[in-house]
């Protein structure tokens, strides 16, 4: 009961927080952001109190010491301890706590602040809107005429890497982990000595929607970093698939994927050097998916 | 072959037996992306009685996809026992439903029956079945199977212990895999998803599976869940597997977008058997899923009832330990919310079985699907009762690398409790070994994970 009252004024003192932020900055920041900045502020709270309340539920376990590497180790739900077969109240209102955000992060959008930072200029695919998203991926895979008007026009065509942006299933994942993950994939490409085109944002984008840019822009090799649908301990994770040469028609074991990208997973900077290297061995083998040797 | 029917003051023609199939299918979001499904519930129905009346041989003799073109079909075609098909062939498949459910039909016939059917008729019968039709039917086989242990006798819930790990710490998937042990979860498998699909990694996790599994003298089994080639190279730089695993389509050109075919599954089959550490006779692990067809686009027009029932009738030639279909993984495209989601259980379940496979479900969903853990609840429940093989078990449900969530190493205990089932027994008795369990129920102790530190 304490707790929940402590999260709502918590809740309350951060959204003035960012109220204040978006008067003084013009940033514009979604609905879960904040519910993540709340449950970040949650949780270092509940780190606050660790002093007097155990973070693990379990009684009298065989080694407490032990207990706190096994947790340490993981983000996974573990010494979460029962009550009879069932999980602890504490603990089943943290999973419901989770879903909530993890539902709402699947709604949002990727700033316009952040797509002018790295100059990605915005497709769309024939999407419409999020509830069609989610039931027709087809059409998540085929960018508009217009669109593909605008790629023709902004892009270099036949590039030796094509790098490309969607928010896929989570634009807070786009939001969390580009500033990382892209600078260190052009470091890694310049230190392989590779070059790169015009990168560009596709708004509902599927992963399939690889081929069709492949079709137009024939790239040597081709990664698109995007939102993996969210998951509750990260509703920010997200993908690079890579593939060589793109066409349509390509099957999915031709691709490479790199997942998790996250600040708990893969870390953003790691991955965008790991994606330069990928890409250079795709480039070396002339292969991708199943058949690249790594 | 009928085609046509007048219902509720209208007449309905029907293409053909892929039409009549995909619309006899329950309503699935995956049929209506695929464009092939009842515009209505009339349409529907229609449809089931059409099927209802049309015979084993009507459906063997009109095939969706010709053995000629695909070779899933080819192996189908290869499974079926000519005396036993001769014996039912002039059957409708409405009779075919009605013998399924008699009090007559036990395991034994079920089975004897499996070895003449194709999986397009087992398909077509589950079309014609309720949920609770395909629960007691279900309920009525009993397919067990042996690796390092026997799991699937009646009365038995086993449970996969799936101890994935965001960067496949080793650290971190041994914590999980604690927890799930001290709930007396593992009999299954100890079954880990690498992020990583690389040789060493796989080797690696092989090596620490087995290492605990030796360490407590735990009989169960381990497996990691990479691609198959993947585990090849591995197994063959010498890491122990006991299982080896791998994701099925219903059509070839759907297992080449898994980038796999018959061959390659022929040769790892003859690795495991000659490379791999698990006793068998069973030592495959298959997964599949409605909608996987669709989504590479290897689907031919087919419905994804159909499609999955063949994936059972490719995995049923390499006679695996257990075959799990993950049934709300695949996202809202194929299976809109809980109410499908709970049917397509129920129908892969029950499919599986009948065409003798171990079967277990992956009773899940995923954060953009309308659906949450009270819906699992629900169809965990339901898959208890018509004697599922195994669940798969997560820390609290939350699978914290496959972004997903399932059932619990507390939704598999409590099951247990709830309907009286148990462990695989000689997983049941190193948990009384180890202080875990008496009389079946949990103890004290469990719960604990660092009793394995």
């Amino acid at each position: 009961m304490r707790e929940e009252i402590q999260l709502e004024t918590l809740l309350e003192k951060v959204m003035a927080e960012l109220e204040k932020k978006l008067g003084r900055e013009g940033t514009s920041l979604s609905k879960e952001q904040a519910t993540e900045a709340v449950i970040h502020a949650a949780n270092m709270h509940a780190e606050d109190e660790k002093t007097d309340e155990p973070r693990s539920l379990i009684p009298s376990p065989k080694w407490q010491e032990g207990l706190a590497e096994l947790i340490a180790s993981t983000p996974a739900r573990i010494g979460v301890w029962r009550a009879g077969t069932r999980p602890m109240t504490k603990t089943m209102l943290q999973l419901r706590r989770d879903h909530a955000a993890a539902v709402d992060a699947v709604y949002g959008e990727v700033s316009d602040a952040l797509l002018r930072e790295f100059d990605l200029f915005t497709v769309e695919t024939r999407f419409e809107n999020t509830e069609i998203y989610l039931k027709r991926p087809d059409l998540g895979r085929i960018i508009t005429e217009q669109g593909v008007k605008t790629i023709k026009e902004k892009c270099k065509p036949k590039p030796q890497v094509q790098i490309v942006v969607s928010d896929g299933l989570s634009a807070n994942a786009i939001e969390a982990n580009l500033r990382d993950v892209f600078p260190a994939l052009l470091d890694s490409l310049r230190s392989y000595g590779l070059s790169w085109g015009t990168p560009f944002f596709i708004k509902g984008g599927r992963v399939a929607c690889m081929d069709h840019i492949g079709e137009i822009l024939q790239p040597e090799v081709m990664v698109l970093l995007i939102g993996e649908r969210p998951g509750l301990v990260s509703a920010n994770s997200m993908s690079a698939y890579m593939c060589y040469r793109p066409r349509k028609g390509m099957v999915e074991s031709e691709r490479t994927v790199i997942s998790n990208i996250h600040k708990g997973g893969t870390p953003p900077i790691e991955a965008g050097a790991h994606i330069g290297t990928i890409l250079s061995k795709m480039l070396e083998q002339k292969a991708s998916g199943v058949h690249l040797i790594i | 072959m009928k085609t046509k029917i007048t219902l509720l003051g209208q007449t309905y023609q029907f293409r053909d037996l892929k039409e009549i199939m995909a619309k006899a299918n329950e309503e699935k979001s995956g049929d209506q992306l695929a464009g092939i499904a009842a515009a209505d519930a009339r349409e529907r129905v229609a449809a089931k009685q059409i099927l209802a009346d049309l015979t084993l041989s009507d459906i063997r003799n009109n095939p969706l996809l010709p053995p000629e073109e695909d070779e899933v079909s080819r192996v189908i075609e290869e499974g079926v026992n000519e005396k036993i098909y001769e014996s039912i062939k002039n059957w409708s498949v409405a009779e075919l439903r009605e013998y399924i459910l008699s009090h007559d039909t036990g395991s034994d016939e079920l089975k004897r029956i499996s070895r003449g059917l194709t999986s397009e008729m087992v398909a077509a019968v589950a079309k014609l079945m309720s949920n609770l039709d395909l629960i007691q039917a279900a309920k009525k086989m009993e397919n067990p199977t042996h690796c390092n242990i026997t799991i699937g006798q009646k009365g038995v819930l086993a449970g996969r212990a799936q101890p994935n790990h965001p960067t496949d710490n080793l650290q971190g998937i041994k914590a999980s895999l604690y927890e799930a042990l001290s709930y007396g979860i593992g009999d299954a498998v100890i079954g880990v998803n690498p992020v990583i699909d690389t040789t060493d990694s796989v080797k690696d996790i092989l090596l620490m599976t087995k290492e605990v599994m030796t360490k407590w003298e735990i009989p169960t089994q381990n497996c990691v869940l990479a691609h198959v080639t993947t585990q090849m190279r591995a197994i063959r730089q010498g890491a122990p597997a006991d299982l080896i695993f791998q994701s099925l389509a219903g059509t070839e050109l759907g297992n080449k977008a898994f980038g796999i075919n018959v061959e390659l599954l022929q040769e790892a089959d003859e690795l495991i058997r000659t490379q791999g550490t698990g006793t068998g006779p069973n030592l495959w692990y298959f997964e599949t899923g409605q909608g996987s067809e669709l989504s590479a686009e290897a689907h031919f027009g087919i419905d994804q009832v159909t499609l999955e029932s063949r994936c059972y009738g490719l995995a049923r030639r390499f006679n695996p330990f257990i075959v799990n279909t993950v049934v709300g993984f695949i996202g809202p495209e194929y299976l809109y919310d809980s109410k499908q989601v709970i049917r397509a259980g129920l129908e892969d379940h029950f499919m599986g079985k009948l065409q003798g496979l171990p079967m277990g479900v992956d009773v899940c969903y995923t954060n953009h699907m309308k659906a949450d853990q009270n819906d699992m609840d629900n169809l965990a429940v339901l898959l208890a009762s018509a004697g599922v093989n195994y669940l798969i078990g997560v820390p609290m449900a939350d699978d914290c690398m496959l972004n997903y969530q399932s059932t619990s190493y507390h939704d598999i205990a409590t099951l247990r409790e709830l309907l009286g089932l148990r462990p695989a027994p000689a997983f049941e008795k190193w948990l009384e070994k180890m202080g875990l369990m008496e009389n079946g129920k949990l103890t004290p102790h469990a719960g604990d994970p660092t009793i394995f530190m």
